[in-house]
């Protein structure tokens, strides 16, 4: 109970700071928007094919501009020391994490929800046709993808190129878990029925599973040098 | 009472703190002194639960220094303020109170801003303050959940007087109700006016360690030369 209250007041406090600075909202945002106007100068939106990417295409802006968040997550603590008032609290590393991680998970979905009917004009891609699935591909995808991050955010939070080494640790790791996500997002997006992709939540929901479990036990060692 | 056995800190190949054995009893105010880079903040850190010991241990109580139920009785004073900017006063104050789990979280809080002159202040943004009124609020954050154990590391440095003052006084109250404090400084009047212990460290070894005498009072610049070696 006292973990996850723990991880509840880490949750609020960051994106209650967040809503204020917006320091990443702004940067988030904008990258985001850019990038979706300039591939849809590259790809023909009207195409079969760039339907058929249109996952791949849509991922690629999210991890992305989820970089840009995740970089903040534990750097944001640096500023007057406030990461050894929180690692010296009795709130348990996992917790720390948990917290980091549940804000970075709802700022970034904000993110893709705001960007979505963006991507559907410039694409002409159809994104309510399976809203439901695509909610829950969306959360999955988000949730895998922001605790590689978060482990990595607080990996990097000490190392004078984080900007650079961040994208270049969760990118690999993070592979299965996109991999899944531009699969199921494609499948939403041309209206083919979900049920033979099933293997695909299964690998999502697996991944989400074991690397959660990981990182709350293991980042400890990684706040505590 | 916290008790270090035999620790060793390493960064690389660089012994930081080399096989330290110190106990603080409950009670006791402990100046720990030494140079810059002789290792205090590197020991601070260790008794803070910020930081592992490559060898030997630190234990309260014969339990881990991080296990959560320890970590709630320290209370710690850094170089930095370790407060947030962009929340205000009070949700700075509730933010800790809600990770040390502050029994009457509200009550206290109120009682802290109203003692460190920030009530009046409590809706704006910490980055508003000046920056005496950061170190108060800093220095509130420290003491809400009423540590028994206090680290203060370099604890005068750049305090103007309204927060030295404070501060003074909030040491005085702990050393009543039988807090144990570790004052880690350059400042060796104030620390020793505190001290009832003193701790002399040099490039990681403990060379001095014994109680604060009126004599070592009197006179703590001769105290400290005789037992350091010359600078270089």
């Amino acid at each position: 109970m006292e973990y996850l209250r723990a991880a509840l007041a880490i949750a609020r406090k960051d994106l209650r700071i967040e809503r204020r600075s917006k320091e990443v909202t702004n940067a988030a945002f904008s990258f985001a928007l850019v990038v979706l106007l300039l591939f849809s100068f590259t790809f023909d939106p009207s195409g079969e094919e760039t339907r058929a990417m249109s996952g791949g295409l849509l991922w690629l802006v999210y991890s992305f501009a989820g970089v840009l968040v995740l970089n903040r997550s534990f750097a944001r603590e640096t500023a007057n020391d406030s990461l050894d008032a929180l690692v010296a609290s009795p709130a348990p590393g996992g917790a720390i994490f948990l917290g980091k991680a549940l804000a970075n998970t709802v700022f970034l979905l904000g993110l893709e929800l705001a960007t979505l009917p963006v991507f559907g004009v410039f694409y002409n891609v159809r994104w309510d046709l399976n809203l439901g699935w695509l909610l829950l591909v969306f959360v999955l995808g988000t949730w895998g993808f922001t605790v590689i991050g978060t482990v990595f955010s607080a990996v990097t939070v000490n190392v004078r190129l984080r900007e650079v080494m961040l994208p270049v640790l969760v990118f690999p790791i993070t592979v299965p878990a996109l991999m899944a996500a531009v699969q199921l997002t494609t499948t939403v997006f041309t209206g083919q029925p979900l049920a033979p992709e099933m293997v695909w939540i299964r690998v999502l929901v697996a991944f989400d599973l074991i690397f959660t479990l990981l990182a709350a036990a293991l980042v400890e060692f990684v706040l505590v040098g | 009472m916290i008790s270090v056995q035999g620790v060793w800190k390493f960064f690389g190949d660089f012994a930081a703190v080399r096989d330290l054995d110190l106990e603080i009893p409950r009670g006791a105010t402990l100046a720990l002194l030494g140079r810059n880079g002789a290792g205090k903040t590197t020991l601070l850190r260790m008794l803070a639960a910020l930081s592992s010991p490559s060898r030997g241990t630190i234990t309260m109580g014969a339990q881990s220094l991080r296990q959560a139920a320890n970590r709630r009785r320290i209370g710690m004073i850094g170089h930095g303020i370790a407060i947030y900017d962009d929340l205000t006063a009070q949700e700075n104050l509730e933010f800790f109170a809600s990770l040390y789990g502050v029994p009457e979280a509200g009550r206290q809080i109120a009682q802290w801003l109203e003692t460190t002159g920030l009530a009046r202040v409590r809706r704006s943004l910490a980055r508003e303050f000046s920056r005496g009124m950061r170190q108060r609020l800093a220095i509130a954050r420290a003491f809400l959940h009423q540590p028994e154990i206090l680290l203060l590391d370099e604890p005068f440095t750049a305090l103007d007087d309204r927060a030295t003052a404070l501060l003074s006084e909030l040491i005085e109250k702990a050393r009543e109700q039988n807090a144990s404090i570790v004052i880690s400084t350059h400042q060796l009047r104030e620390a020793m006016a505190l001290a009832t212990e003193v701790a002399i460290l040099e490039r990681g070894r403990l060379t001095f360690r014994g109680p604060c005498t009126d004599q070592v009072r009197s006179a703590p610049e001769q105290f400290y030369r005789r037992h350091t070696e010359p600078a270089a």
